[in-house]
């Protein structure tokens, strides 16, 4: 992670034995700055520095004439497969930041790159292609309700061309992966809520994502239900997804403890491996 | 497969808006036959033209009184004009039998005409027509010359007609055409709004933005090429109704509208509806679904 400090001069890094594992971004949250601990699944520090899968350098977005949240001279650097929960208050600039990784929004200063794409080079017919290697996952499932579950996930096959053949032998191998074998011919409205949100990570991952992007997941879940989802996701990243989640649920933040960036008013305020909501 | 899915997206979005789906194919069905009208008017003032440009004269019309010295004089004269290209005397009996060939059907005025009334004239062919003003100043004054017409300018007020009844159907086309692109517009956005989940998901899968416009764009095709058939049926149908029934005697003044100039008509409202219709409902697209 030294590599960090060299590349941005915003990022401070705080003293620590192991250069790993904790870097904080501004003098006023020092205190996260105490938090040292290494992922479970991932050593660092070793010699085998793995593939970079996000990297946002000096990301600027303003929106001059509306009152969404900005950001402002945002550095991440995400690794593949990592696991990296992306917290902080309404307005913040959370959603900003993954419109700016779907590409629906361009930043007007900085860098971003996901893979091998630099997505502010990135044109705009060659959008689509780039959003295949992004699975989507939101609070509100956004399941076709009047397509079962196993063509909620074939739709994201067809659309993109892939042949049927592809979908007939794929779909119940990812719908069996979510836990949802025996239920393919239900419609939405048969399913619980846990049930959809599984319908859709399903859907995110049919095309086996680089990197998996999930927007508050368990925001419309009960507690129980929540865990489910979040067993669900830390199955598929330890597949080599990377997965963004954001998220306002605290326990569960603090049940994973994996890394947290915590953004406030447009700018990282902490990046640590291993974090709680705090 | 997914041409499949593009096609029953597309006749479910017309059948869910189907009001509005048949307000824009009457509309481009009106604004359609009225430009196939105008192009068939535009087509028929030609055809007439080229009828007439060999045909056309100018009449040097005699005092009633004048004597042979005199005629025979005036002959000589436009003879020896280098404007001219043939003349041809026409005496009060000729000029009578062809006032009675041309007014046979009203024996009345036929028996109140006699070869005294008329008066004797020269028809003259123009080496060009469009130098009969010139030769009309250079006899108009001459003594015995009683008038001297230019049947072009009789044309002139068919062409006149013509061309009124041609400017009338085109703008008519056009005030149609902009409603009916407005009515393209309109469907293409409720449209855009009832598929707004399926459009909002599929970009988020990354389908190519063809095939996520497509639906769309097939719709306004689909509506267009309907309403050019429907306009092409109205074309048809006065061929047959008016031109060739009720108002028969009318249009046989002119060169008949031929069926095969309708008929050219087709491809040429199906073509020009269908483009422009796919160009709108691809315009409003851009507006509607952001990439």
């Amino acid at each position: 992670m030294g590599r960090l400090t060299m590349r941005a001069s915003t990022v401070r890094m705080k003293s620590r034995r192991n250069p790993c594992t904790a870097v904080t971004y501004g003098a006023e949250t020092a205190e996260y700055a105490t938090l040292v601990l290494e992922p479970p699944d991932r050593p660092c520090g070793s010699a085998v520095r793995l593939r970079l899968v996000i990297q946002l350098e000096g990301v600027t977005k303003h929106y001059p004439r509306s009152n969404r949240p900005s950001v402002e001279d945002v550095n991440v650097f995400i690794d593949k497969g990592e696991f990296v929960f992306f917290i902080g208050p309404t307005g913040a600039g959370k959603s900003t930041m993954i419109k700016l990784l779907l590409r629906e929004e361009v930043p007007d200063k900085g860098k971003i790159s996901v893979g091998d794409t630099d997505v502010t080079k990135l044109r705009r017919w060659k959008v689509p292609a780039y959003r295949r290697s992004i699975g989507c996952v939101f609070q509100d499932f956004r399941l076709l309700p009047n397509r079962t579950a196993a063509e909620n996930v074939a739709f994201a096959l067809e659309v993109i061309g892939k042949p049927r053949s592809v979908a007939r032998r794929v779909v119940p191998e990812v719908l069996e992966l979510v836990g949802l074998g025996g239920k393919e011919h239900r419609y939405p409205h048969e399913l619980s809520g846990g049930e959809q949100q599984r319908v859709a990570v399903a859907r995110a991952f049919v095309n086996r994502p680089l990197l998996l992007l999930a927007d508050e997941p368990t925001g419309n879940l009960d507690p129980d239900t929540s865990i489910e989802i979040m067993r669900l996701l830390d199955r598929i990243s330890r597949t080599g997804t990377t997965i963004l989640m954001v998220t306002h649920d605290s326990n569960i933040v603090n049940q994973m403890r994996r890394r947290v960036i915590e953004i406030e008013n447009g700018q990282i305020v902490r990046d640590q491996a291993r974090g709680v909501y705090g | 497969m997914r041409a499949k899915y593009v096609m029953s997206e597309v006749f479910l979005g017309l059948w869910r808006n189907i009001s509005m789906t048949v307000a824009m194919i009457i509309t481009m069905a009106v604004s359609l036959s009225m430009l196939g009208a105008g192009l068939l008017l535009y087509n028929q003032v030609d055809v007439i033209e080229e009828y007439y440009q060999t045909n056309l004269e100018v009449v040097v019309y005699l005092e009633r009184d004048i004597d042979q010295a005199m005629t025979d004089q005036i002959n000589a004269e436009l003879k020896d004009n280098d404007l001219v290209a043939e003349v041809v005397y026409e005496s009060k009996e000729k000029a009578l039998e062809r006032f009675q060939e041309t007014f046979e059907d009203s024996p009345d005025l036929v028996k109140s005409v006699d070869a005294d009334v008329l008066p004797s004239a020269f028809r003259v062919k123009m080496k060009d027509i469009a130098d009969a003003p010139e030769l009309i100043k250079q006899f108009e004054e001459r003594e015995g010359v009683y008038q001297v017409t230019n049947q072009r300018e009789i044309l002139q007020q068919v062409f006149d007609i013509l061309g009124g009844a041609q400017r009338l159907t085109l703008v008519i086309a056009l005030v149609q055409g902009v409603a009916a692109l407005m009515l393209v517009a309109n469907t293409i956005q409720v449209a855009a709004y009832s598929r707004r989940r399926e459009v909002a998901i599929m970009k988020l899968v990354g389908a190519p933005n063809w095939f996520v416009q497509a639906p769309f764009v097939l719709e306004a095709v689909f509506a267009a090429v309907i309403g050019s058939v429907f306009a092409f049926g109205t074309l048809v149908a006065a061929k047959f109704l008016v031109i060739d029934g009720q108002f028969e005697d009318l249009f046989k003044l002119m060169p008949q509208i031929k069926m095969q100039a309708i008929l050219v008509l087709l491809p040429i409202l199906v073509g020009v509806s269908a483009v422009i219709s796919a160009i709108t409902a691809w315009i409003t697209l851009r507006f509607n679904i952001k990439v």
